[in-house]
């Protein structure tokens, strides 16, 4: 661990020499009513009358206390008023403009459109949604993108948003939730591969969601530290299901971000896969090669929150086994756990190794 | 060391802080139940402003499931990330010797200034008085 | 009845013993459980969470009944074990009667005793415990522990909650007091579905998710303060894999820095807990295949942390191949006296 910070360490990444694409931002509305202009007026009655419908003990908190309230870093509240992440001059000048952000892939994970069980009603948030990021977001700043929110547990329903948003370019990725209601390899959830593979739109899945199982195969932890751990172990169980499932076999173009769900888990996870393969291969006989093929090929994973190794090159090494063309930085802005960067990467990477990560790999992957 | 003004000790009340810049630093000077110490205002972990960190207790425990606060209003907690610093050293307590924050000496000095308030139009013999007032100090 | 002690015996920590049946437990039950056995026919409670009940991944040459004879043969001889340490998962850590828990349980510790200690002198036992009732599996532990040849306290990774709460802490303490590390083995009882997002739909998905369940489990002992409360508990982590370690502790240790104030017990970086308290085996090895990555992990990992074990009868390598590529012959050689020896007190006296 370093100690003080003088000035911008070795590893850091300046502004000047990359610009930046941010894989993770979350937009928050300013308020309860925020929605309603995009949405109809019988769901509008509906959200006051019932509000939402979740497999959660809490209606307006998460299941765990964070460690701030609304998850959010504390300097992120927006002067002018709203929680943070509502407010895009403030965004602007707190974010997009010093960090030399080029494009910023919002993320919407209020409202818990992917786990809501009133499916009619899902429809409806979907939808707006996606209106809202529009007008409020995308039409006012140009750096930005957006992921395209659909209802995943009504496929059919899904595609239907995804073939009516994705003629606008600005929606680069169809926003999925890990802790779904089955594992996201099966087969109920195929359509949705279907038109993301059609309209070259890679899936955000992006840690979050109230699928209505317990946040670890050992029941319900006690404390957000654990519940923190136990998000990111939603990536292998996206990964495990969809490679099993032999999701990229039927759809081999499709590109898979996993988002916030760690990236230091994956080398491992991977052979391990491989090895139960070799000797249980044959109850997925429609896998034609090693999990680990697939990994390599169909997967991203976005860098926040980093890994800080004790000893600081074993995240190269980890770099190195995962392949540095998979690494997408993100920030989590305005979240608590956000990457700052400047200082996120405590290894020190050369300038190109810098701008592949922070630039590179997203333009190539969005093609932006 | 040059001393740097910092402000009025009335202006910094306990449990609050104030930034300056020195040649180009950013020093936050907090007010810890009356004392004043001046630290880095970067976050040795990835540089979040600790100027707008939470100022906590220490929570403390011997035993699971029994819980202490102790020194209450002496820790900062980072508003990124949480981790907590001890106001009065800079030092992080999960790892007070590899990670810590820049901590400048502070010192408090009468500053006396001539008083402006006297309404002198309307008496006839007026006396200049001077008002000794408390400032911070930083020592850069 | 212990043999003359061998400074430096070859240990094999994880070998794996088959209740065929319950009725080989009648011997063992009183009148009153042996009826409802017989009675109702409470007789296959192999588990699915078991990969030994999976044929296709016991070793080819290993598979059919685990007789005496073919243990002796196929897991002591061919490797030259000197100790043996056998673990056996049953539905009885599984049903959700905790009064037929732990009389099936208590059966087997007898049936274990009987038929193989006894028979056997290289073979050790873990413990097995109801631990689907704490307080009763805490019973169990205090009449087995005068055993010497019990030389551990056997878990799955996956049951009835987070292993961490205070609820399970009288298994802890009563292992504690006898010096005996809990192991806790692969496996799930299936109270919860293997994975955050649901129930998949192959057997070897429930086998990739095992390793994620071991690092939530073991951050759930951490977080709860078990090693606070029990300063001289052991942890051997069993078919765990070990890759996935060191990626775990860079994780838990940084968000210590941000989360401590939730468990102000736990003073120390968690990676500094696990180095003190926690073991691993090593065999399903679930590292790649080229040996300077594997050396590398094995860096990462600390040698100090690993355990050998054949994982007998489970198909994991051929022969007696049992060193994965980039573990040399040193090493092994550490992993199967030194680590053993210090991680289990009771090798020491009995060896
Ligand atoms: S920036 Fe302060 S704790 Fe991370």
């Amino acid at each position: 661990m370093t100690s003080v910070i003088e000035s911008p360490s070795a590893g850091a990444v300046t502004k000047v020499d990359a610009g930046i694409i941010d894989c993770d931002v979350h937009p928050l509305p300013k308020d309860s009513k925020s929605l309603y202009p995009y949405l109809a007026r019988s769901w509008q009655e509906h959200s006051e009358q019932f509000g939402t419908h979740l497999r959660q003990p809490f209606i307006n908190t998460t299941q765990y206390p964070r460690t701030a309230p609304l998850i959010c870093r504390r300097d992120a509240w927006p002067p002018a008023g709203g929680p943070p992440g509502s407010d895009l001059a403030f965004m602007q000048q707190q974010h997009l403009d010093p960090f030399h952000i080029l494009k910023a892939i919002l993320i919407p994970l209020f409202g818990n459109v992917a786990s809501e069980r009133n499916q009619d009603f899902a429809r409806a948030l979907a939808t707006a949604h996606n209106d809202w990021q529009v007008a409020e977001w995308l039409d006012r700043d140009a750096r930005l993108r957006a992921s395209l929110v659909v209802t995943q547990d009504d496929p059919v329903a899904a595609v239907k948003e995804i073939e009516r948003c994705a003629r606008d370019g600005r929606f680069v990725q169809i926003m999925l939730a890990p802790r779904s209601s089955e594992p996201l390899g099966r087969r109920r959830y195929w359509p949705i591969y279907e038109a993301a593979q059609a309209y070259g739109l890679p899936l955000g899945i992006h840690s979050y969601g109230i699928g209505g199982h317990a946040s670890t195969g050992g029941g319900w932890p006690s404390f957000y530290m654990e519940e923190h751990y136990a998000t990111t172990m939603g990536g292998p169980a996206v990964m495990s299901s969809m490679v099993m499932e032999g999701v990229f076999e039927e759809f081999p173009a499709l590109k898979v971000v996993l988002v916030e769900i760690g990236f230091a888990w994956v080398p491992s996870f991977a052979w391990r896969l491989d090895r139960l393969w070799e000797r249980l291969g044959d109850e997925v006989p429609h896998l034609t090669r090693p999990p680990s093929d697939y990994i390599r090929k169909n997967f991203w994973y976005t860098t926040q929150p980093m890994e800080e190794p004790a000893k600081p090159e074993a995240l190269r090494r980890c770099f190195d086994w995962l392949g540095w063309d998979r690494l997408l930085f993100s920030t989590d802005y305005p979240h608590w756990d956000q990457d700052d960067p400047s200082y996120a990467f405590k290894v020190k990477l050369s300038p190109a190794e810098r701008k592949q990560i922070c630039r590179g790999n997203a333009e190539n992957l969005y093609r932006f | 060391m040059p001393k740097e003004r910092v402000g009025l000790v009335s202006e910094i009340p306990p449990g609050s802080n104030k930034v300056v810049t020195v040649r180009g630093r950013e020093i936050a000077v907090f007010n810890v139940g009356g004392d004043f110490h001046a630290l880095l205002n970067r976050c040795p972990h990835e540089g979040a402003k600790l100027s707008r960190g939470i100022i906590v207790g220490l929570p403390e425990s011997e035993v699971p499931g029994c819980y202490q606060l102790s020194r209450p209003g002496e820790i900062l907690r980072c508003p990124w990330h949480g981790w907590e610093f001890d106001l009065r050293t800079g030092k992080s307590h999960c790892d007070p010797q590899g990670l810590f924050t820049r901590q400048y000496k502070t010192s408090v000095e009468r500053e006396t200034s001539p008083d402006s308030c006297g309404d002198a139009g309307l008496t006839a013999e007026t006396f200049p008085v001077i008002v000794e007032e408390a400032v911070v100090l930083v020592e850069v | 009845m212990l043999r003359q002690a061998n400074p430096f015996p070859k240990v094999d920590c994880d070998l794996h013993l088959t209740l065929p049946t319950t009725s080989e437990l009648l011997p063992f039950l009183d009148d009153y459980w042996h009826e409802q056995v017989t009675s109702r026919g409470i007789d296959r409670l192999e588990l699915t969470g078991d990969i030994s009940n999976l044929p296709a991944a016991i070793r080819p040459d290993w598979r059919g009944p685990a007789t005496l004879e073919r243990v002796q043969t196929c897991a002591l001889d061919a490797f030259d074990t000197d100790i043996a340490i056998c673990n056996c998962l049953y539905g009885a850590q599984a049903v959700y009667n905790a009064d037929l828990a732990a009389a099936l349980c208590g059966a087997m510790n007898d049936w274990l005793v009987a038929n193989w200690l006894s028979k056997d002198e290289r073979l050790r036992a873990s413990i097995i415990v109801p631990w689907q009732h704490p307080e009763l599996a805490a019973k169990e532990i205090e009449r087995r522990a005068p055993d010497r040849r019990f030389v551990q306290v056997l878990l799955m990774v996956l049951g009835d909650r987070p292993l961490g709460q205070r609820s399970m802490w009288p298994i802890y303490a009563a292992a504690e007091a006898h010096g005996l590390p809990i192991g806790v083995h692969a496996g799930s009882t299936y109270r919860f579905a293997p994975w955050t997002n649901g129930w998949p739909s192959y057997h070897i998905e429930d086998q990739a998710a095992q390793s994620v369940g071991f690092q939530t489990q073991l951050l759930s002992m951490i977080t709860e303060g078990v090693f606070k409360e029990f300063p001289k508990l052991r942890v051997v982590l069993t078919e765990s894999g070990v890759t996935w370690l060191p990626s775990f502790l860079w994780r838990i240790d940084k968000l210590w820095r941000g989360l401590r104030m939730e468990v102000p017990w736990v003073k120390r970086p968690p990676s500094e807990i696990v180095a003190e308290h926690v073991r691993l085996t090593m065999q399903p090895f679930d590292g790649p295949k080229d040996p300077q990555i594997v050396r590398e992990m094995i860096e990462q990992i600390g040698e100090e942390m690993m355990l050998f074990s054949t994982d007998f009868p489970h198909w994991n390598f051929e022969q007696a191949e049992f060193a994965p590529t980039g573990f040399d012959a040193d090493l092994m050689n550490r992993l199967r006296t030194g680590n053993p020896l210090k991680t289990y007190p009771r090798l020491q006296e009995t060896s």
